[in-house]
């Protein structure tokens, strides 16, 4: 069923009789080309992209529970491309280059609005280095604008410009930037995939991997064993144990980081903000409540809920930056496991065993990825060559020494 | 979580820096054949169990001794502590 003003305008005249399920609720063949493993975004995207962009037609997508209900339903709905380096940023401007076409693309509405990101800048030597990330991001193609006081004072006339430790200096705005509804855009993937033909089994659980002679050869799961000619892996925190099953070490760390939500609150917070001399970031959405986060917990966890201490920490920077905010009430907050990697980049690469190819290390920013990491994961599992924007993320990276290291923390993933 | 220092007792884990796999003790050694390899996955490569780890835990605002911590991923119960260079000195290694 296409979406449209036309069919919204019959349905609400016919008693809304007629909208059909916006997939099928498929059960399982014995064998597929692809097996996708992990139903959130990154996997729906992947699948959405090897039916549509690459042809291929006997594709499955294996979700242990129900479609969108990991870390895609639980982050902060931010969509950016401001990265510094080589490795990233051609990749995170093809993505949202994807995002300002996708509810066309999908025929879905996924609430993007580019209402843009502005970085606050606290220092002289932090405004060097964001306009230096300003022009990183122009040489790529995406958009940066450095803003001053004044002009930031314009649209967010709340912040505390004038706090003694950190005084703000400046923004570094990228205006194409914004946010989307998280959850659309798994349902909105999820519906154009199966529309595409692919299969999405929910309530399917990998028990393990089948590997002969170095090559996979298909899926042990709780709904008997599926073949399948490629194996694609894309489930974020649950990385380290899935691919334990194939007997791999990865260079990832799961770690929990939490999300917080203020009860709604009339417009305030035009775009997206974040804090230059803590991790703090904040939207507002369109519901009213202040979305916002800022640190992991730093410690390993699978736990998908985090400690007080944290709160704290995040809600302490929340008021450093904007004191209004002590006057809302916190209305929710919720952990979600992330794959933090060695040098808090991805990886999109095949591994060492023939048919078995991964997707993950995403650490807390995998959302904005979606679209680009589906696509360039359809691109390496439909033509075994990567996608130009993703030819950096590979396994081999750590061993060879050519790290994409936006940070320059080092090999300690708490810290990314 | 509350980390039950075997020295000073109960203490808030705030207290504490986090520094990951209690491998990380392991440290190979540098003079082997192996060494290029044994380093990248010894400096790299994780087990990252969901369920019981063993991990280092530095008392920074304490008594900035280094501990063992073995805990639970999915639970965050704290089942053991132990003075990391009492673990060290098990395994053979110098302080």
């Amino acid at each position: 069923m296409r979406y449209s003003g036309f069919r919204l305008i019959k349905e609400a005249l016919t008693g809304h009789t007629g909208w059909t399920p916006v997939w099928r609720d498929a059960s399982p063949q014995p064998r597929y080309d692809i097996v996708i493993i992990g139903g959130g975004g990154h996997g729906l995207a992947t699948a959405y992209y090897l039916a549509k962009e690459f042809g291929q037609k006997r594709v499955a997508v294996l979700e242990k529970a129900w479609v969108g209900g990991g870390n895609v339903g639980r982050n902060t709905t931010i969509i950016r491309s401001n990265y510094l380096l080589d490795g990233n940023e051609p990749f995170y401007e093809f993505s949202l280059k994807l995002w300002e076409g996708l509810e066309q693309d999908l025929n879905y509405n996924a609430m993007i609005s580019q209402r843009g990101i502005l970085n606050l800048i606290h220092s002289d030597a932090q405004r060097d280095a964001f306009i230096r990330r300003g022009n990183a991001m122009i040489l790529n193609g995406a958009d940066a604008e450095l803003l001053s006081v004044a002009q930031i004072r314009a649209r967010y006339p709340f912040l505390n410009f004038d706090n003694a430790r950190f005084p703000i200096k400046g923004g570094l705005a990228q205006h194409r930037a914004g946010t989307a509804r998280h959850d659309a855009v798994a349902w909105g993937y999820a519906r154009g995939a199966d529309s595409c033909g692919v299969d999405i089994i929910q309530n399917c659980e990998v028990t393990g991997f089948r590997i002969e002679d170095g090559q996979c050869r298909g899926v042990e799961t709780t709904r008997g064993f599926i073949a399948a000619d490629k194996v694609g892996c894309a489930v974020a925190g649950s990385s380290g144990r899935l691919m334990a099953k194939a007997e791999m070490r990865l260079p990832i760390e799961s770690h929990v980081l939490q999300a917080f939500v203020s009860e709604g609150l009339k417009p305030v917070m035009p775009g997206v903000i974040t804090f230059g001399a803590g991790h703090f970031y904040c939207s507002q959405s369109d519901k009213g409540g202040l979305v916002f986060g800022g640190d992991i917990d730093g410690y390993n966890s699978y736990a998908q809920r985090g400690n007080l201490d944290m709160v704290e920490d995040v809600c302490e920077a929340g008021m450093a930056l904007m004191p209004a905010l002590g006057r809302a009430r916190l209305l929710r907050m919720w952990g979600g496991i992330v794959d933090m990697s060695m040098d808090g980049s991805p990886i999109i690469d095949r591994t060492h065993i023939d048919g078995l190819y991964f997707n993950g290390g995403w650490c807390y920013g995998g959302f904005k990825a979606t679209p680009a990491s589906g696509y360039a994961f359809a691109h390496l599992l439909a033509t075994d060559s990567p996608h130009p924007t993703a030819a950096a993320y590979r396994f081999d990276r750590f061993e060879k020494g050519r790290m994409i290291d936006e940070r320059g923390a080092g090999a300690q993933p708490n810290l990314h | 979580m509350i980390i039950n220092h075997p020295l000073l007792g109960p203490r808030d884990a705030v207290e504490f820096t986090y520094l990951g796999d209690a491998s990380l003790i392991d440290r190979p050694d540098w003079q082997a054949d192996s060494a290029a390899q044994d380093f990248y996955s010894y400096l790299y490569l994780r087990d990252n169990p969901a369920g019981e780890h063993r991990e280092l835990w530095f008392h920074e605002a304490g008594d900035r001794s280094w501990l063992v911590v073995t805990r639970n991923t999915v639970t965050h119960e704290i089942t053991r502590v132990e003075m990391a260079q009492d673990v060290a000195r098990a395994r053979g290694r110098g302080i």
